[in-house]
């Protein structure tokens, strides 16, 4: 009878005890965005040291799951490679805030004959893909890469088949410098592609390029410098051909304009350093918290990511953002009221 | 009689005893297998309903255009899904004409003419290509398969056969051929195994009599077994298609998603399955969901037809030869 009952205070004792951690560690979910997949489970993991009292719990589900469970409201926060659109905002029950942290770029890959280092600008890189420069050696290619010699070889297209925030900076890119781009094809995570064949995903592109000779496409940055594969200059708006690294990233981040939403976008961006085709990630967040005591927790760790968890950006291959940005993400994260 | 009729006392009391409990339980266990089977009719029924709901709208709007254009554009809320629906039948054809003729081949050596030692290791070995993951055999499709079609066997049947439509225009890589052979590799398997056990299962008097009569080897494995097992044969080629019509992450891989309808197998083409499969996580507006939606209710509506078809078709065979074998 004892023994029965000490067995059941023990496992009464073992049961509290469950609960009470249980309860002593507060769970934050969120869903969205595979490109920063990456670098934000290195913020969680980093924060746990910082604050053991929360953990986060991030589905990379991509960008339309992001911004359609935190509209349902089944996470605390989103994530998206791309704004939300005024559609999606007044859906919403609440204001959606957008916190841009980190920003990364699409650079040309390609497969020809020696590999020679290409320049490229606008106006070959739309004609490229609306299909109307079919051949390597034309000679809007060759008379803005003197010396080189390319050959009289079909340029095979590749872009990504999968809906995707690298498709969306893409044909962000796309419309800003070419009227006909817009008209015909338009900008999204995935639009109907004049010419080419499709690879799934990054590493799907960046492996048919590397196999097919003679072909060109857009992969993030990483995984052309981790296959690597060479990638094209391209110039920018200000007239100078630029290599896409992080510092030109944050250089288009700091030159490009931000409205006061946030909801910007910094493709084709004035400075004579930036690179053009490079895009920002957000986190979605309600202006107004539903539960005080996880709003303020998720802020505090907004705040952390903003200072702190911008510095090891670099390390993973982001783009950090530049000084004036981060003040004002700062400032944003201060309007959350929980 | 005092014995008699004691032992026929003992006999229904016994009868009664065993009667009760069995009858219980065979009513359960007839319940219990039924709410099984009926579990999985509802569950197709509310997969069915499911994907209607989610696609209503975009049925309304797009009627049957959606199933007869080729458009699909994101952008402008354009959606045609007729070069999906041609890609998943012609890249499943593909497949089936290359994976059933080896299937069943390689079945009918194992159980024919194989030497026994051989058998049980080559049967495993082809059982373990389907554990092989799908994601696994894409990227060998692209890095390993893509290349050497590219370099030998897809300029041989140019230049051969290079005047017909269907090998015709710049070879790529990625196109509706690879992607057939893919799945050929996919199904290859399954219908190997199933075709394995149907052949094993022709009983030996078929093979006997086929002897006695004079036929050699060949003719007995053709006449007695091969034909024998017909229904059964084309059982497991219907498994293989089902299989081939779903099949989503390698065929992805080397199809080179493009929706288009091409003659030449050189063209990248573009599955229904490939299609949910890339856009359905980043599709932000709700038309464009609805229009995933309905590519799965069409790729749901196409599986079952061909199902329903395959029926059709096995049942007309098991009528003609049943004929056959009165005459």
């Amino acid at each position: 009878m004892t023994k029965f009952r000490k067995t059941t205070l023990l496992g009464l004792t073992i049961a509290l005890g469950v609960c009470a951690s249980a309860s002593a560690q507060m769970m934050i979910n969120g869903a969205g965005a595979t490109f920063p997949y990456p670098i934000y489970s290195k913020w969680f993991d980093e924060y746990a040291k910082v604050d053991p009292s929360v953990r986060f719990n991030y589905q990379s589900i991509g960008s339309g799951g992001g911004q359609k469970q935190i509209l349902a409201q089944t996470v605390d926060f989103g994530a998206s490679d791309g704004p939300m659109s005024d559609d999606n905002l007044a859906k919403a029950p609440g204001k959606i805030l957008h916190i841009p942290t980190v920003a990364g770029a699409d650079v040309v890959a390609y497969n020809v004959p020696g590999n020679p280092a290409l320049k490229l600008d606008a106006d070959t890189i739309a004609g490229i893909f609306l299909g109307q420069i079919k051949k390597w050696n034309d000679p809007k290619i060759t008379a803005l890469n003197p010396g080189v010699s390319l050959p009289d070889q079909e340029i095979v297209v590749v872009h990504r088949s999968d809906g995707s925030g690298t498709t969306y900076i893409w044909t962000d890119y796309l419309s800003k410098i070419s009227s006909e781009w817009k008209q015909k094809v338009g900008t999204n995570t995935s639009v109907n592609w004049p010419t080419g064949i499709g690879g799934k995903g990054n590493e799907g592109v960046a492996g048919q390029i590397k196999q097919t000779p003679g072909a060109l496409g857009y992969v993030e940055l990483i995984y052309a410098v981790q296959n690597k594969m060479p990638y094209a200059e391209v110039k920018n708006s200000a007239g100078k051909f630029v290599k896409p690294t992080l510092e030109s990233i944050t250089v288009a981040l700091a030159t490009a304009e931000i409205p006061d939403d946030f909801r910007f976008s910094i493709t084709n961006a004035p400075g004579p350093d930036a690179y053009p085709i490079c895009g920002a990630t957000w986190l979605l967040v309600y202006e107004q918290q539903k539960d005080p005591a996880k709003g303020k927790k998720l802020v505090e760790f907004l705040k952390w990511a903003a200072k702190d968890g911008e510095k090891m950006a670099r390390d993973l291959q982001y783009a950090p953002l530049p000084d004036s940005l981060q003040q004002k993400v700062l400032k944003r994260i201060d309007e959350i009221k929980t | 009689m005092g014995v008699a009729a004691s032992i026929a006392v003992e006999e229904r009391s016994v009868q009664e005893r065993m009667a009760r409990p069995s009858r219980f339980g065979d009513k359960a266990f007839e319940w219990l297998t039924l709410a099984m089977a009926l579990a999985v009719v509802v569950l197709i029924i509310l997969i069915g309903w499911q994907l209607w709901i989610g696609s209503s709208v975009a049925i309304k709007k797009f009627g049957f255009h959606f199933l007869t254009t080729s458009t699909w554009d994101p952008v402008a809320e354009q959606f045609g899904a007729l070069p999906f629906i041609y890609g998943t039948l012609v890249s499943s054809l593909i497949a089936l004409v290359i994976a059933v003729p080896l299937g069943i081949a390689t079945a009918a050596y194992l159980t024919e003419l194989a030497p026994l030692w051989i058998r049980q290791p080559l049967a495993s070995l082809i059982e373990m290509l389907a554990a092989i993951p799908s994601v696994i055999l894409g990227l060998w499709g692209i890095f390993v398969m893509i290349p050497w079609l590219r370099d030998y066997p897809f300029p041989w049947l140019k230049r051969s056969f290079g005047w017909t439509p269907f090998f015709s225009g710049p070879i790529y890589g990625p196109c509706m051929f690879a992607g057939g052979i893919i799945i050929a590799v996919m199904i290859l398997p399954i219908i190997t195994s199933v075709s394995r056990e149907i052949l094993r299962g022709v009983p030996d008097l078929q093979r006997e009599a086929a002897y006695g009569l004079g036929a050699t080897r060949w003719e007995a494995t053709r006449i007695a077994v091969l034909s024998y097992a017909k229904k059964g044969l084309f059982g497991a080629v219907i498994l293989g298609l089902g299989r081939a019509l779903g099949e989503t992450m390698a065929v992805t891989m080397v199809i080179g998603n493009t929706p288009q309808i091409a003659a030449s197998l050189f063209k990248p083409g573009y599955t229904l399955a490939s299609v949910l499969a890339n856009e359905f996580t980043e599709a932000t507006t709700d038309m464009y969901l609805q229009a995933l939606f309905e590519v799965g209710l069409v790729l749901f509506g196409i599986t079952i037809l061909v199902n329903l078809l395959a029926q059709l078709l096995l049942r007309t065979i098991a009528a003609k030869s049943a004929t056959r074998a009165v005459q």
